[in-house]
């Protein structure tokens, strides 16, 4: 999020010795340092950038509230484009190893990342999980967050892009409420339209909301359970897809 | 809360820059768009720093307000949160200043 203006070089340092006012004038040495605190995630993101280009492999990072539909989405998506491109999936939970199961009986590969009390992926687990999933050249890799609409927001994890799923019931009130979320993203799939009737969702509020945080948002409304509005999703990772570069360019 | 792995972010930035010695005052800037919680940091700093040769050492959070510049009409705005408001009636805003989320200063100690 900040680290536009971070490019912390430690030896440039202004160290001086500076009486600290403990009894440890001689000791205490004031060092001006000038570091973003997500310096060393940040670069491990761009680590991951290199590595994935380097194989002309597209990730996009899929973030949520708990249960709003990723993992449905993926193992559909998964069904529907796989024949177009090698795909694979990094999961990421606090816990069990059951979504990632659920996508590989979708058929593709998958690795599961459990991030125990952690609340989201961070650059060095997603290395790690690239490294396992070992995903053909050219492939699409979607990485599945831990269900979180606060936390992911401010970790790069090399990915093209945050994808964020959000879902009918949740209320169309999400993006004013977790606008650093909103603003992260590219897109935002809004799933589980199949229950507008349902649910008062006021699509105009939501609609309003996300003009607000995010103008340059794109929504795509879709039903990863009954597959309506799944073309245009997918037609926007045709879009991405299509820019993924072989090594070097 | 991710000011748990902001916090741990810190404490290893600070202790790798002491190199042996040990950390005796962080300032940390925290701006106001950052998303980051300057008082959940400070729960956390205490225990993160349990430990590690920042253990005991003070923190002190210093929080750059938000500015934004519209993009409709290019003036600068404040923002005291992300959902800012230009004059002009503007919701488009560019940030510029508050995202911040960086270590400003260590007090390092011979041991
Ligand atoms: N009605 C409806 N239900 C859906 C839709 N998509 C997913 N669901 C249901 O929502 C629940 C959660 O779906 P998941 O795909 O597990 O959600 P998730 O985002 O992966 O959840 P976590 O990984 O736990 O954060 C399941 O009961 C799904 O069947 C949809 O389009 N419509
Ligand atoms: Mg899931
Ligand atoms: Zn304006």
């Amino acid at each position: 999020m900040c680290k536009s203006n971070g490019d912390g070089h430690p030896h440039h340092d202004h160290e001086h010795r500076h009486p600290n006012g403990h009894g440890e004038e001689e000791r205490a040495t004031r060092v001006r340092v000038d570091r973003a605190v997500l310096d060393k995630n940040d670069r491990l993101a761009d680590y991951n950038r290199g590595w994935l280009g380097g194989r002309g492999v597209l990730a996009l990072n899929l973030v949520s509230s708990p249960g709003a539909g990723k993992t449905t989405l993926l193992e559909r998506t998964v069904r529907d484009l796989a024949a177009e491109f090698p795909v694979g999936v990094v999961e990421g939970d606090q816990e069990t190893d059951a979504d990632a199961r659920r996508i590989r009986a979708a058929g593709c590969r998958a690795v599961q990342l459990n991030t125990g009390v952690g609340c989201h992926l961070d650059a060095a687990m997603v290395a790690r999980g690239l490294e396992e999933l070992d995903p053909a050249p050219g492939s699409v890799v979607f990485i599945e967050n831990v269900g979180n609409l606060v936390c992911p927001a401010l970790f790069d994890l090399g990915e093209r892009a945050k994808v964020v799923v959000c879902s009918v019931p949740e209320g169309d009130d999400k993006p004013l409420k977790y606008p650093h979320m909103f603003r992260a993203g590219r897109v935002v799939l809004l799933n589980k339209t199949d229950l507008l009737p349902h649910v008062p969702f006021d699509p105009d509020r939501f609609l309003d909301g996300v003009r607000r945080v995010n103008p340059s948002l794109r929504v795509i409304p879709l039903s990863a359970l009954r597959g309506d509005g799944l073309a245009e999703w997918y037609g926007w990772v045709r879009e991405q897809a299509a820019r993924r570069q072989p090594a070097g360019v | 809360m991710h000011e748990l792995g902001v916090t741990q972010a810190v404490v290893e930035l600070a202790v790798e820059r002491a190199n042996g010695r040990r950390v005796t005052r962080v300032v940390l800037e925290i701006g106001k768009l950052s998303g980051v919680l300057p008082d959940a940091v400070r729960f956390c700093f205490d225990l993160c720093a349990e430990g590690t040769a920042a253990e005991g050492a003070a923190l002190e959070i210093v929080e750059p307000p938000g500015r934004g510049r519209c993009r409709s009409c290019g003036a600068d705005v404040p923002l005291d949160g992300p959902l800012g408001l230009c004059p002009c009636g503007g919701t488009d805003l560019e940030w510029i200043a508050g995202g911040e989320l960086r270590v400003t200063e260590l007090e390092l100690t011979d041991v």
